[in-house]
């Protein structure tokens, strides 16, 4: 009873651990569909952590600064999106551009606001998105084995959190079978059969840039104002990598998405569990061996070890017209 | 955007474009700086004078500067190839365990040969790391931006676990190894000037900068003045042609990276050999990703290399003096510049290029009718 109780509370901080890579890897997914590379994922999910905490802290409101934040990622992903459509440029260059610039900007301005070292302030409980207890989470509770897991596992989340898992169904359905996710698929497969049918592949592209930056702004809106309630300097943590790597696992699929970033949320939430732990046989557990799983998995995999996976064929390739 | 872009002239290709790019970055530097409530001119100048006023600015920032030109070169060189390495943070730190492996066990070594054979391993130490993403870009067809990211992180733990739990000196607090015994350092100008009786004040600037020249002198040579240069441009250039001349891209891939790894083990050279005397965790800093913007400042030569090294060298040198005059502009305000020569000189390079274009088309054709 005791193992499962731990594994109760290990499971449940794997799920807030995924949260952000949950929408972060959505976010990547819709835009390398469309054929727009994005490493830039970790920038936005920091811009959008930084001004929904800055707007949440001037206004009192959790809505305003989730307004704020998906505002500002969606203003940073055009300019991923103008440079890589209309400029044609090298998004990887332009990923690392916005990376570099969104982790000093949101330090800066944070430390030019308020003088803490770029933190802001704490925010109070009412600028938060707080948990939500389902129906009968307290009653339904005391049954063995299923009450924990309804108590603890699926009831207690903030409205992010219900909304990032219902994200997954609604990516899949929009991509797999309405009209407008074929055209993006097929716009990161061969943009020119999509421009021979004349169907716009920069709209739908810039598209797809937007919807990115509204996911990914909900990642860092996540990560500020329902997770922690503040904005910190480099807070993301390179949970916007953690999210690529966990796109490329998952093949740029949906639901096997939503899979992988549980799974690197549970090995985060494990290495945090297991700090100087000792385990029988093992010893003492080297947790960065954990750490490192999510980046090691996502190599052997690449490396075609276990399966392949293989990008959007499109993906990272400017459109040219005449050619 | 469906017409040909304009051809250029010559000069304004090599000098006039990219100097608009890159004033470009520092207008908008200069915006974030007015917007945060500061003077830019005087943070210029303060920018300036701590970066060269006295001859204690200059040798921090050449000792940056030297850092800069290897992993720009490491950036650079691995972009002729028509890859991007974003792993040079993750060689860099790699190769500063092969340095510290070597200064640690093998101190029976005589006198300065010590130095020369870390420096050896530091470059051995980062060249393999890279090899591994190499390898799997050149045989495995994945993908190299991917791989290096991924291997960053590795290279993050696998160094926090070793100085953690195996390198660290009995009885010492922080996580890092014992100095290294004197042979394995590399000397720094104020004791080399001071042989010779010249009195420069005390700063880590050391002879790897020395090594930093001759390396962007090899690079140099290497690109554009030899077989296996021409292989690595014309693979960049177009590896289906590659093929059809005989090169072998999977060759030329591994190759590069390997180069690349070891020009970002000359860092550890720099900070670890020169600076430090012993390993720190974290000791790259970011430095590893600043070469993607002294690369792409630099325009992936050489020359161009060193001049964008000594700017980084002055703004962040000047940058910490700065942000101790003005504590509003931190030394977040670096990464800022950076990100933003990096978004002006690399993503949106071409940006101001049909513009000029048209108006140097203007001005030799004369006024349209």
């Amino acid at each position: 009873m005791e193992t499962f109780d731990a594994f109760i509370v290990i499971f449940g901080s794997g799920i807030r651990l995924g949260v952000p890579l949950i929408l972060a890897c959505l976010a990547g997914l819709w835009s390398e569909r469309s054929g727009v590379v994005d490493i830039g994922l970790e920038g936005k999910m920091l811009s959008g952590a930084f001004a929904a905490a800055t707007v949440a802290t001037f206004t009192g409101s959790a809505w305003a600064g989730l307004a704020g934040g998906v505002l500002a990622t969606v203003a940073v992903s055009l300019i991923h999106g103008y440079a890589s459509i209309d400029q044609r440029a090298n998004q990887i260059v332009s990923g690392t551009a916005i990376n570099m610039v969104a982790d000093g900007m949101t330090a800066l301005v944070g430390n030019a606001i308020w003088s803490q070292g770029g933190r802001t302030p704490q925010l109070p409980a009412t600028a938060l998105f707080n948990a939500i207890d389902l129906p009968f989470a307290e009653s339904f509770g005391a049954v063995p084995i299923l009450g924990p897991i309804y108590r603890h596992l699926i009831s207690g989340h903030d409205i992010v959190t219900y909304f990032a898992f219902a994200l997954v169904p609604m990516t899949y359905w929009a991509l797999y079978r309405t009209r407008f996710g074929l055209r993006l698929r097929a716009v990161g497969e061969n943009p020119a059969a999509v421009d021979t049918a004349g169907i716009s592949v920069r709209g739908l592209r810039y598209s797809a840039v937007v919807i990115c930056g509204v996911l990914v702004g909900l990642s860092g809106v996540y990560l500020s104002i329902a997770q922690a309630a503040y904005f910190q300097p480099h807070m993301s943590a390179g949970k916007g990598f953690i999210a690529l790597a966990a796109l490329v696992f998952a093949k740029w699929r949906p639901w096997p998405a939503l899979a992988t970033c549980l799974l690197f949320g549970f090995l985060d939430a494990l290495s945090i569990r297991l700090q100087g732990a000792v385990l029988p046989v093992i010893g003492p557990v080297p947790v960065q061996a954990i750490e490192a799983l999510p980046y090691i998995l996502t190599v052997v995999l690449l490396a075609g070890f276990i399966g392949k996976a293989i990008p959007p064929k499109a993906s990272g390739v400017p459109y040219v017209k005449e050619r | 955007m469906s017409a040909p872009r304009k051809p250029l002239p010559a000069w304004a290709d090599v000098a006039l474009i990219p100097l608009i790019n890159v004033t470009a970055a520092f207008f908008i530097s200069g915006l974030v700086v007015t917007a945060i409530g500061e003077n830019p001119f005087e943070a210029v100048r303060l920018l300036l004078v701590g970066a060269l006023g006295d001859l204690e600015g200059i040798g921090f920032t050449l000792f940056y500067a030297t850092s800069f030109i290897f992993t720009g070169l490491a950036v650079a060189i691995c972009f002729h190839a028509g890859l991007f390495n974003i792993g040079v943070e993750g060689q860099a730190y790699i190769g500063g365990l092969g340095a510290a492996l070597a200064c640690l066990y093998l101190g029976f070594l005589p006198g300065y040969s010590l130095a020369f054979v870390a420096i050896a391993a530091a470059a051995l130490f980062g060249a393999a790391f890279a090899a591994i993403p190499g390898y799997l870009q050149a045989k495995r067809d994945s993908h190299i931006v991917i791989t290096t990211i991924m291997f960053n992180y590795i290279a993050s733990a696998l160094m926090g676990y070793l100085l953690v739990k195996v390198l660290r000196a009995p009885a010492q607090m922080n996580p890092e190894t014992p100095p290294f015994p004197p042979g394995g350092i590399v000397p720094q100008f104020h004791e080399v000037l001071a042989l010779v009786g010249v009195k420069w004040p005390v700063t880590p600037f050391n002879l790897s900068f020395l090594i930093a020249l001759a390396a962007a002198l090899g690079v140099w040579a290497l690109i554009w003045r030899t077989r296996l240069g021409y292989e690595i441009r014309t693979v960049g250039a177009n590896p289906t042609a590659a093929v059809y001349g005989g090169i072998s891209p999977a060759r030329i891939t591994i190759l590069t990276t390997l180069l690349s790894g070891a020009l970002a083990g000359g860092m550890a050279v720099n900070v670890i050999l020169g600076e430090e005397h012993r390993l720190i965790l974290e000791y790259t800093a970011g430095f590893g990703f600043v070469g993607i913007a002294v690369a792409l400042m630099g325009r992936a030569h050489p020359v161009g290399i060193v001049l964008a090294a000594i700017l980084f060298g002055m703004l962040y040198q000047g940058g910490a003096e700065l942000a101790f005059d003005k504590p509003k502009i931190s030394r977040d305000m670096i990464v800022v510049i950076q990100g933003l020569v990096v978004l002006f000189a690399g993503a949106l390079e071409h940006m101001f290029r049909r513009p000029v274009a048209t108006l140097l088309a203007r001005r030799t054709a004369g006024p349209p009718i």
